[in-house]
């Protein structure tokens, strides 16, 4: 019996050519010859519920994500944005509700109903997950190389020089000097553990990353310092981001459309900037005008 | 002899351990649990290689028993005793004449033969026990063919010292799909395991695992592309037969510092010595 | 050609915080601009010109009205449109040159332009040299620039998309009489090239040297 093989940007291992998700609503006021980025949803999701006991998570939560956008969920704690993204990327089913996913080939999948295994190879290939603290996601006891390498070893690569190299110019991409591909990461400030977790999730080229709070914990220098790597690297490689942020300067920076969550309901939602700049709910309102500008 | 039963197992142990065989040779280098027995020696002793033993012995099997190469060890000799009382088998420690090898930390020079059948102690079945200690994880590892945790500690091997510094216990993938403990043989010895004709099985007692790799299956070390497995020997010469390609030991003869390297498998050993002086 | 027409805009804004007063700005506003020309928003300050400006960009949410614009040669009423369409029509059709420059941290000012410009690092340059940012300042990120500086940078960006249509909300407000020159300089060349603009000019002597159309705002009474 042959190991299954990784093979990137064809069929992803393990999933059956499914049903396909509902098709796009027709939009008002917009003329039919025109359609709006050309492509089909890639992450979308309706009619999410959850509890924890006697406390609401999440209430009737809608999301879509576009190829190669980056949407923000913006909120308080407590607001559910972390559930809403533990829901999404097929850690935390839902009471109720479906998230669905687009594959390269362009079938779609119920992410809760997909085979563990299958979602794990997602996990490792078409997806990412950068998480608050490094430390959850890198191994602290391996280099800086093995740890940007591993998503390569894991999906079949078996040449030390390429790992290496691929390594090396992956460390220099996220800024940090490839001469410390060999330094244990137990040497790394804070700032450099987190560009060395998000050069260790995008090696091997993900469609989709989720991020929680990715500038968390950080120095507010350093947090500028990161925002601008996202953003250039996310342009760049044409990555989907969900972003889960309490920080709204974030959101601005790097997001096209963002969701404003409070309670585990989504109150407001749309382009990023008219939500900001022109809120309508009256939580948005209040969260707006709390943000302190230097 | 009486009040023993045939190889000292009860007929319902037997059943479950050969039952446990039948599915380790069904899924090759895949861990099976067993329920090991209470044996007539501690745990660490090997245990479960005697229960594999005791399970497919039959009347007209010939068992040679080794530890570390050698038929004349304490444990080597002592169970090969234990055997030839509780089944009165034939033992012998000529590995061609042999159709049952028990044998801890080495695999014969001898190539083996169809029909043969060599069995491992096994300290620690778990190939990524070292890197994942968690049992629950390295199972759904398996499951899943996870196996890049291993690739990892090899690239970091090779990063720290130039090569892999792994030199016995070297993991191996079977039939392209499992990934295995060969049980602390030295890496020199990996090759054999790849299409051996014998039939290979593993038995840890104290872990209570049984594993198989059967005849004519792939078995290969774990390597890169441009790091290949490369097995290491003592370069050097047996004293007592001139070999060049055995697995050598070396033993130290005085307090001066004196040594020479002799094969550790004594009956390879000896059968080129009895070669040699037959034809002076 | 017209490129953008805007009819009967309404927006009130109701501020939650402020015990949910109403204010509203907008009443039936409107404005046609059309391939070549260049219409001025005037009015008293306050009135809702810039409301107006960001309406159209679609920073601001109408209540009512549509804001039609040629994009991909058909007419979309960005009013209505779904955010990712919102952002096509500003990737390809609709520029915008803000008062402020909101500064991006750790960008150079070359950068800035050159992303605007989709990558053409040259044009980047030749705009900004154009405004007079001398090149010793183009590998610098603009927080440290002076005000005047920032919105020149902002303006290089307006124009380096060369977007059909372009709305410029005060591009001369900090700027000298000799860089006013650059940017009534760079008006005209759009307006020759097709552009169609829409502008809120203080300075009166920039008006009338661009503007072929005005549309008046006035402010609305305050309701109750």
């Amino acid at each position: 019996m042959a190991n299954p093989s990784f093979t990137p940007s064809t069929a992803t291992p393990g999933l059956d050519p499914g049903v396909h998700g509902p098709a796009s609503p027709a939009l008002e006021g917009l003329d039919p010859r025109v359609k709006p980025g050309g492509d089909e949803k890639l992450l979308w999701a309706e009619g999410l519920h959850l509890r924890f006991g006697p406390i609401t998570a999440l209430d009737d939560v809608a999301a879509e994500l576009w190829p190669g956008e980056v949407l923000a969920i913006v909120g308080e704690s407590g607001s559910g944005k972390t559930t809403l993204l533990n829901v999404l990327s097929g850690k935390l089913p839902p009471d109720a509700g479906a998230v669905w996913y687009r594959d390269p080939v362009g079938d779609a999948h119920d992410v809760h109903a997909m085979p563990a295994p299958a979602l794990r190879a997602l996990h490792r290939s078409d997806w990412g997950f950068v998480q608050q603290n490094p430390r959850d996601s890198l191994r602290m006891r391996v280099t800086a190389g093995g740890n940007v390498g591993e998503r390569l070893m894991a999906a079949g690569s078996r040449h030390y020089g390429t790992i290496r190299d691929t390594a090396m110019d992956w460390l220099r991409q996220v800024e940090i000097e490839p001469s410390r591909i060999d330094d244990m990461p137990t040497t790394f400030s804070g700032g450099m553990l987190q560009r060395l977790q998000i050069a260790r999730t995008l090696v091997t080229h993900p469609r989709l990353v989720f991020m929680d709070e990715p500038t968390g914990g950080l120095d507010v220098s350093v947090q500028a310092r990161l925002l601008d790597l996202i953003r250039t690297l996310v342009a760049r490689l044409g990555i989907a981001v969900v972003l889960v942020t309490h920080d709204i300067a974030a959101a601005r920076l790097l997001a096209g459309r963002m969701m404003v969550m409070q309670g585990g309901r989504v109150v407001e939602s749309g382009l990023t900037d008219q939500v900001l700049d022109d809120p309508q709910h009256p939580y948005t309102q209040l969260l707006v005008s709390s943000v302190l500008t230097a | 002899m009486t009040g023993y039963n045939f190889a000292y197992l009860d007929e319902q142990t037997k059943r479950m351990i050969r039952r446990t065989l039948l599915k380790a040779v069904a899924i090759p280098g895949h861990q099976i649990p067993f329920g090991s027995r209470e044996m007539p020696l501690p745990f660490g002793w090997g245990t479960g290689g005697i229960q594999v033993t005791a399970s497919i012995l039959g009347p007209d099997d010939v068992l040679k028993v080794i530890d570390q190469g050698a038929d004349d060890t304490t444990n080597a000799v002592s169970i090969r005793r234990f055997f030839a009382r509780t089944a009165g088998v034939r033992t012998t420690t000529r590995t061609a004449e042999a159709t049952v090898i028990q044998t801890r930390h080495r695999t014969p020079e001898t190539p083996l033969r169809e029909g043969q059948i060599l069995v491992y102690q096994v300290p620690q079945p778990e190939p990524l026990s070292r890197l994942e200690h968690r049992r629950a994880e390295t199972r759904q590892m398996h499951a899943l063919a996870e196996y890049g945790l291993m690739h990892v500690k090899l690239y970091e091997d090779i990063t720290r010292f130039g090569h892999v510094a792994t030199s016995y216990d070297f993991p191996v993938m079977v039939n392209g799909r499992y990934l295995m403990a060969p049980s602390p043989i030295p890496a020199f010895d990996n090759p054999k395991l790849d299409r051996n004709p014998a039939l290979q099985l593993f038995g840890a007692g104290r872990e209570k695992r049984i594993y198989a790799v059967p005849p004519y299956t792939e078995v290969r070390s774990l390597e890169f592309d441009d790091h290949p497995f490369q097995p290491r020997r003592a370069p050097g010469t047996c004293a007592l037969c001139g070999s060049q390609a055995s697995y050598l030991d070396e033993v130290v003869i005085d307090d001066q510092g004196g040594r020479m390297f002799v094969c550790s498998d004594t009956d390879y050993c000896a059968e080129r010595v009895a070669l040699r002086e037959a034809a002076e | 050609m017209i490129m953008l027409r805007a009819e009967g805009l309404g927006k009130t804004f109701t501020l939650h915080l402020q015990g949910g007063t109403s204010l509203p700005v907008l009443d039936g506003a409107a404005i046609t601009l059309e391939a070549g020309k260049c219409v001025a928003l005037t009015g008293p300050s306050g009135a809702g010109k810039s409301t107006l400006m960001r309406a159209l960009y679609g920073s601001y949410r109408v209540d009512r009205g549509r804001i039609l614009v040629r994009h991909a040669g058909a007419m979309l009423d960005l009013a209505a449109a779904d955010p990712r369409t919102i952002l096509a029509i500003r990737r390809d059709t609709l520029g915008y040159v803000s008062q402020f420059l909101r500064v991006v941290p750790r960008v150079p000012a070359l950068a800035i332009v050159a992303e605007a410009a989709r990558g053409r690092v040259d044009k980047a340059e030749q705009l900004l040299l154009r405004l007079n940012i001398p090149r010793r300042l183009h590998a610098l990120p603009p927080a440290t620039f002076s005000g005047g500086e920032q919105q020149r940078v902002n303006l290089a960006r307006g124009f380096a998309g060369g977007h059909p249509i372009l709305l410029l909300d005060e591009p001369t407000a900090s700027l000298d009489a000799a860089n006013r020159d650059v940017v009534i300089g760079m008006i005209r060349e759009a307006k020759a090239r097709g552009t169609a603009l829409a502008g809120i000019f203080h300075d009166r002597a920039v008006r009338d040297a661009v503007a072929d159309a005005t549309v008046t705002i006035e402010p609305l009474q305050d309701a109750a």
